[in-house]
């Protein structure tokens, strides 16, 4: 029985493993493939720990294992993040059959923060504001 | 003895056909955020690899190096953004 609970979450956890890699193979887009590879990344890696978890039956294993995955489930979405953020300012190119991109001129590239509103945008309410 | 086997069989070759499509993306990834990426994605594979093999041979200690790889890849991404962005503020200025 126990075997059999392992074979299932451990099979399960290499599939979304292989889909994570094969989204990284075939994605067309850096932004893509940060979608997809940390969301199937972490899901697969924390079933394989519970499969371990399960196997092994120890309490300090187990411990082990929940640490593991809750570091793995802190750690993915900060580090996509980051990895995200630094791509656009560095100009990674988007695929070009991208629909839209909201970010597009709200990001102060020498001071690297966000403005909120485009450029555009600002100086016509500077040159509003100045008028007045 | 089944389930080693069928991890051994099973579970590992899926495993190194994940590794062999990031180090696909390692190599050939066009920008530099890319092959962060797909390094990332190695050391989580690597992880799997590692916790599969503590399961066939037994030692529950080999979690341990586990945990610890889980921290260094954290810490390479976070050191590899800095890098990126300190560069692209230095293009800046």
């Amino acid at each position: 029985m126990s075997d059999f609970l392992i074979a299932i979450i451990s099979t399960t956890g290499a599939l979304f493993i292989l889909l994570a890699s094969i989204g990284l193979f075939r994605m067309p887009d850096f932004y893509l493939r940060v979608s997809v590879t940390t969301k199937a990344g972490s899901m697969g890696v924390g079933l394989i720990l519970i499969a371990s978890a399960i196997y092994f039956w120890d309490f300090g294993i187990t411990t082990r294992a929940l640490a593991i995955i809750f570091f793995l489930l802190i750690t993915a979405p900060v580090s996509a993040h980051l990895l995200g953020r630094v791509a656009y300012l560095c100009k990674v190119r988007l695929w070009e059959k991208t629909i839209s991109d909201d970010l597009e001129g709200k990001y102060d590239r020498k001071k690297l923060h966000l403005r909120g509103i485009s450029e555009k945008e600002s100086e016509e309410k500077s040159g509003f504001s100045q008028g007045e | 003895m089944e389930i080693e086997q069928y991890l051994t069989f099973g579970i590992l070759p899926v495993l190194a056909l994940a590794l062999v499509f990031a180090l696909y993306r390692f190599i050939k990834g066009p920008s530099v955020p890319d092959r962060i990426i797909a390094l990332d994605l190695l050391i989580t594979v690597s992880i799997g690899i590692m916790v599969i093999y503590s399961i066939i041979t037994h030692q529950s200690t080999l979690l341990d190096i586990a945990m610890v790889l889980a921290l260094i890849a954290f810490l390479g991404t976070l050191s590899f953004t800095f890098y990126l962005k300190q560069k692209n503020l230095e293009k800046h200025e």
